[in-house]
């Protein structure tokens, strides 16, 4: 593809992403499990990840962040600071170059750095960029900074108590006017049918009052990228990122710089599961390379990453279910609590997720819902892969199972004799347009045969520890150890909501090299490691006939490819490539007809595709190789794609068409608990999902696995704890905030459906986020099952199953 | 103070290594080997192991001063000298154990030096040689697949 | 900061006289983490890789004198029979890449109440191999830890070896922590039978300010056997005397609240581990000759 002309200054900087070009030796189009065209670079070490990048004179920014969770600041002195040898920069609010000093993705409430006072703690305040790192650290530590505490609010009482501390004074944004108190960020009511009177006809009514604790994405390569000032007042920002075009947006403004002069490209993610959606590191890399003249690069290490990026939203879930004595639900009434933290990130969108998938892949007539995002002094929350209805499937499943047995009944037929299928209304009005198949999803993973009991046992009555609770710390040899079995099911949106413009951009080249026909596929997707590039590949050679296909780079030189997140990208990239890919495919044929159109009367009667290098008629007939169509002509085009559009929620009733499509997962825990010490060994975590259609078998099932372990560990491990009283995160560490092992993670088993959804490209179903929904209720069901516990938080931890 | 050492078979060396630095900075800051990956810096995660006169340990833990004189390999180190991929390297390729593959450097060193050491390893010996080795995106199925692939081939091979 | 690489034990002794805050630097895996989190900027690192007999380890007569820097993963490899106890231990001391590296001596110079090796030490009984270029001294386990990560160590001393009793009868380790590997001990328990003496001995982890033994409760059990003729007999253990001793190892722990567990749940858990272990020592003692005990001191992996 072309270079564009801007004045980049990619030539010094080593260890910039790469243009992965992949042949196949089978046809190696969508259905097949082709493999990664970045997999030798990444098994090699190659792979060029953001905190790789390296500038020959490149500085190093470090970032000064608050010790306070909620303070006045009154003074900050830098002098000294400033004054140390190997330090180029010292930049505080006051420095900032324009009158945009927030930046926010939907409200923009951030600020670039603190400003007259900190919010939460590890609030960025100063930024320092020094020749090494350690001159950096050692010059931050000289920055003084004088804070006034301020009182924290830190739940739902102290957030909206009279005389509450307001976390954002002066309020403005879109969701002020209709929220109930100014420090809950916004809220969602669903009301449809009449709750009350449902419940008159119920048998029985089963509360619940649950807790879900704050899950970080922990990917494992650190927030970090190199900006880099060019020659033209502008700067190169590389950088791993969920959504280039997002970061743009609020970035250039801070900077005083037009988009066009802020030019980002993707360097290789290290995982993001919603954890890169907002901005970290981008904007101050950026200040400081403008204020210095030099190359920044800024790499986050892990304590400082807990603190660089938003968290899975805490909750507060308060259930009501209704059922009558044949296991039919009469009615739910739910309030969703959300603690957003010190500033609105995806707050607002993560609240219409809760609300509206409230009460999980059910048929309920009656409901009355409300969810709500606050505002406190804790950690800023946002996006995270399951965003918003992670926490209620955990809560409505514990109904499930509780509704299910005070009638007595099995779990799983309770469920499916409520499931929905194609042609439900969700409780927003809206009818379920493509395929639901709940009922069976549960089917199959009850009809799996259940792991060998006492697995632990080896020959001569030993026991192999890895495969009891407590592992490798030989803490029991199969004492107190009671299987439990437990099944939940979720339901999830795919793709961006609530009447928001949802598109993704494809440019794709095809041209002959060395005889052969080639495809190139230039998008903004950040790969963050999902395997979109795979499938673009896929896609291209499907559509385009094409064995070799190289994948441009993501950058901000094409247009906007939308988010890494919402389980999206293989529906709206995907599709863009494909559609795109089409285009191409009609300028080809036209180019075919107007060269060999004379020739053979198919090129105008046929329906004609491009298959194995050839044109060739729907009839298996070939006219032409594509070499010969295009000799040295190149087709090259950019559309943008669009999925069907969506309606936002009326504030009052919750009604409208709010989603695209819906992605369903159901699991099967088996559990061993060592139920006098507490502690939890998951045997088998099965799983069964409508993907719709499986572009990549083998990414899929990738997909669903980690969709699964990311839900166990929530389960039993993952949280950051905050202090009540400081509101000052307690464990920022992989130390203390722990995510499984491979010895904490069991056999998955995968059952892959795929009943086609008509109206998204090949009957496509995200994917992504469904697995993680359900994972962790199944997992809880089975401790419940396992120890007879209530179990109303998660993760659970060894002291609720000791009861000490 | 300056710092010497062999990587994967070649003397390396560094000036003006300050003595806080670990060789996991050493390796990716001063001598163009970012293949070892930073994820935790605390020895929690295994992104960053290298073999230290063959043994596996997390290069972010050792000072830049402990290594002088002394042999690391990494995951550059991994693959043939015409660049073709090692039996583990490949497995991984083909089971589809990469996802992000920031893990995965770490853990083929550590599966590496498994299979030299148990060439036959059960489920149990491969989840213990690769549990200090932490991956958040691939749930650990596709890596028990990967190195059981890589035992069988050279077994084949055998 | 200073790098001293010392060549010789010699000089390793002259540097730390020359610059006692210097910080011993073996393993790395507590110092390091330390400097990569800027929670730590010593004006000497006192680098002790290069010093090989740290590395090395002695049986003779009933004692092992084991080098500090003898990785965990040699100490499970080699001395499971001599020291199994500690070897347990040792396998759950984070992954296998920290057991590569770190040794016994860097848990007791940390002096963490969280180090893995603390409750096997005190258990199996012994004594540190304290050495500066004033001389050496063997400094008994039961007086080594002071505080919150203080110990008894001079400033310008250096943990040469620790000096461990060979094991004469089944040992056991075990720690809870919240996830089944590569994790730190929300609390440890370290038990031995010592038949040759007729006396038992505990370690416990995590739940005090420093390790501690139960004393009170090796008493009483110690006792128990000895008045019901266990000893000899080899005769089953009775529940009650299982369950006294439990809720002793319970009592003599002085836990508190972190964000690790709680102080009642270390309480507990504790005395659920002093049960269970208890009950795998009794029943190895009862089971095999002293011969056989080696072979069969732990459980698979």
């Amino acid at each position: 593809m072309a270079d564009t002309t801007s004045p980049r200054a990619s030539s010094s900087v080593t260890r910039t992403p790469t243009s992965l070009t992949q042949g196949s030796t089978t046809k190696g189009g969508i259905g097949e499990s082709t493999l990664r065209p970045d997999g030798i670079l990444k098994v090699t070490g190659e792979f060029a990840y953001s905190s790789d990048l390296w500038h020959e004179d490149m500085l190093w920014g470090y970032t000064l962040r608050s010790t306070v969770a909620h303070a006045e600041i009154r003074s900050i002195d830098t002098s000294e600071a400033l004054a140390t040898s190997g330090v180029y920069a010292v930049l505080t609010y006051d420095d900032l170059p324009t009158e945009v000093k927030n930046y926010g993705l939907e409200i923009q409430d951030t600020p670039v750095l603190a400003h007259g006072k900190v919010r939460h703690h590890g609030e960025p305040v100063a930024l320092v960029a020094a020749d090494h790192p350690e001159t950096a650290r050692r010059a931050a530590a000289k920055i003084r900074i004088e804070y006034a505490d301020l009182p924290v609010v830190t739940d739902e009482a102290s957030a909206t108590a009279p005389d509450a501390i307001l976390v954002h004074e002066g309020r403005d944004d879109h969701h002020s006017g209709h929220v109930p108190h100014p420090n809950i960020v916004h809220r969602q009511p669903i009301v449809r049918g009449d709750a009350d009177a449902a419940a008159a006809r119920a048998d029985v009514v089963v509360r619940g009052e649950y807790v879900f604790g704050m899950q970080d994405q922990a990917f494992l390569g650190p927030e970090s990228g190199l900006a880099v000032p060019g020659e033209d007042g502008g700067v190169d920002l590389y950088v791993a990122t969920q959504w280039l075009h997002s970061d743009l947006r609020q970035i250039a403004p801070v900077l005083g710089l037009p988009e066009k002069k802020v030019r980002m490209t993707l360097s290789g993610v290290g995982g993001a599961f919603g954890g890169r959606e907002d901005l970290s590191m981008q904007i101050h890399a950026c200040l400081l390379a403008l204020r210095t003249g030099k190359p920044v690069k800024i790499v986050y290490n892990r304590f400082e990453s807990f603190f660089g990026h938003v968290h899975r939203h805490p909750a507060k879930l308060w259930y009501e279910h209704g059922a009558t004595r044949d296991g039919k639900l009469t009615h739910v009434k739910c309030r969703i609590v959300l603690d957003g933290g010190a500033y609105a990130s995806a707050s607002p969108a993560v609240v219409g997720n809760a609300a509206s998938l409230s009460i999980g892949p059910y048929v309920v007539e009656d409901v009355a819902i409300e969810a709500l995002a606050l505002y406190t002094n804790n950690p800023p929350c946002g996006a995270m892969r399951g965003f918003g209805a992670v926490q209620a499937c955990f809560a409505y499943e514990a109904q499930m199972d509780k509704v299910a047995a005070e009638l007595g009944l099995d779990p799983v037929e309770f469920r499916q004799r409520n499931a929905m299928e194609q042609g439900t209304v969700m409780p927003t009005g809206q009818p379920v347009d493509s395929p639901a198949p709940v009922a069976e999803l549960l089917r199959r993973v009850k009809s799996r045969p259940l792991p060998p009991e006492r697995q632990w046992e080896v020959a001569g009555g030993a026991a192999d520890v890895r495969a009891l609770p407590g592992g490798l710390s030989n803490t029991t040899h199969g004492e107190g150890v009671v299987r439990g079995v437990g099944y939940a099911v979720g339901i999830k949106n795919v793709g961006f909501s609530e009447g928001f413009d949802d598109y993704s951009t494809a440019r794709v080249r095809m041209e002959v090299i060395n005889g052969e026909a080639v495809a190139t596929v230039h998008t903004a997707m950040a790969e963050v490691g999902q395997g979109g590039v795979t499938v673009h590949a896929q896609i291209a050679r499907t559509e385009l006939g094409v064995t070799q296909v190289t994948i441009h780079p993501a950058d901000t030189q094409v247009g906007s490819a939308g988010s890494t997140s919402a389980s999206r990208q293989t529906y709206m990239t995907g599709g863009a490539v494909r559609n795109t890919c089409e285009a191409v495919r009609e300028k080809v044929l036209e180019i075919g007809r107007r060269k060999f159109g004379t020739y053979h009367p198919a090129w105008a009667t046929a329906e004609l595709l491009l298959e194995g290098g050839k044109v060739v008629t729907d009839g298996g007939e070939a006219l032409a190789g594509i070499a010969e169509v295009l000799e040295d002509e190149a087709v090259d085009l950019e559309l943008e794609f669009r999925h069907r559009p969506t309606q936002a929620f009326d504030l009052r009733t919750g009604q409208g068409n709010g989603h695209v499509q819906y992605s369903f997962a159901a699991h099967r825990a088996v559990v061993e608990v060592d139920t006098e010490l507490g502690l939890v060994k998951v045997v088998e975590l099965a799983c069964a999902q409508d993907v719709g259609k499986a572009l990549n078998p083998l990414s899929v099932v990738g997909q669903i696995q980690g969709g699964t372990t990311q839900g166990l560990g929530v389960a039993v491990m993952e949280e950051i704890v905050v202090d009540p009283v400081t509101a000052k995160v307690r464990n920022p560490s992989f130390t203390d905030y722990l995510i499984p092992t491979i010895l904490d993670t069991p056999t998955i088993p995968v059952d892959v459906l795929e009943l086609a959804d008509e109206h998204a490209p090949y009957g496509l179903r995200g994917i992504g986020e469904a697995p993680t929904l359900s994972s962790t209720p199944a997992v809880l069901a089975a401790i419940r099952n396992a120890t007879g516990l209530e179990l109303n938080k998660t993760p659970i931890r060894p002291e609720h199953l000791t009861g000490s | 103070m300056r710092v010497t050492f062999t990587v994967n078979g070649a003397p390396q060396e560094a000036d003006d290594v300050w003595e806080g630095e670990s060789l996991l900075y050493v390796l990716r800051e001063r001598m163009g080997l970012p293949g070892s990956k930073n994820a935790c810096e605390q020895g929690e995660c295994g992104s960053c192991t290298v073999r230290l006169d063959g043994v596996p340990v997390c290069s972010c833990l050792v000072a830049a001063g402990q290594v002088q004189g002394r042999e690391v390999v990494t995951v550059e180190g991994l693959a043939g000298e015409g660049g073709e991929l090692s039996t583990v390297q490949q497995a991984f390729v083909d089971a589809g154990a990469v996802q992000c593959g920031f893990c995965t450097p770490g853990l083929l060193v550590a599966a590496d030096e498994l299979l030299e050491r148990n060439p036959e390893p059960s489920d149990g010996d491969i989840r213990e040689a690769l549990s200090g080795n932490l991956c958040r995106c691939t749930g650990y199925e596709k890596i028990l697949d990967a190195v059981r692939l890589a035992a069988a081939r050279t077994e084949e091979a055998v | 900061m200073e790098f001293l690489r010392p060549a010789s034990w010699e000089e390793a002794l002259a540097a730390k006289a020359e610059h006692p805050s210097a910080v011993p630097i073996a393993g790395g895996t507590d110092v390091m983490v330390e400097i990569n989190f800027d929670h730590r900027r010593p004006e000497h690192l006192l680098d002790l890789n290069r010093i090989a007999e740290l590395q090395e380890w002695e049986v003779a007569g009933d004692t092992v004198r084991l080098g500090a820097s003898v990785p965990y993963t040699k100490i499970m490899e080699h001395l499971r029979a001599e020291l199994p106890g500690l070897a347990l231990a040792s396998h759950t001391v984070a992954s296998p890449q920290i057991r590569n590296r770190g040794g016994v001596g860097g848990n007791l110079g940390t002096a963490s109440p969280a180090g893995d090796a603390h409750p096997a030490l005190l258990a199996g009984g012994g004594e540190v191999e304290a050495v500066s270029v004033r001389g050496t001294r063997l400094i008994p386990i039961d007086d080594f830890y002071k505080g919150v990560k203080r110990n008894a160590l001079e400033p310008d001393e250096l943990i040469r070896a620790v000096h461990l009793k060979k094991a004469t009868g089944p040992q056991q380790f075990s720690k809870v922590g919240t996830r089944n590997a590569m994790v730190i001990a929300v609390c440890a328990f370290g038990l031995a039978l010592h038949p040759d003496a007729r006396t038992v001995r505990t370690g416990i982890g995590s739940a005090a300010p420093t390790p501690i033994r139960a004393t009170t409760a090796e008493e009483f059990l110690a006792a128990a056997l000895d008045e019901a003729g266990l000893w000899e007999s080899r005769g089953v253990l009775p529940p009650a005397v299982a369950r006294q001793f439990a809720d002793l190892v319970s009592g003599a722990a002085n836990p508190i609240d972190d964000v690790r567990g709680t102080a009642s749940y270390r309480r507990h858990a504790l005395g659920v581990m002093a049960r269970r272990t208890l009950g795998w020592t009794w029943e190895q003692y009862r089971g095999t000759e002293q011969d056989e005990l080696d072979d069969r001191s732990k459980p698979c992996a």
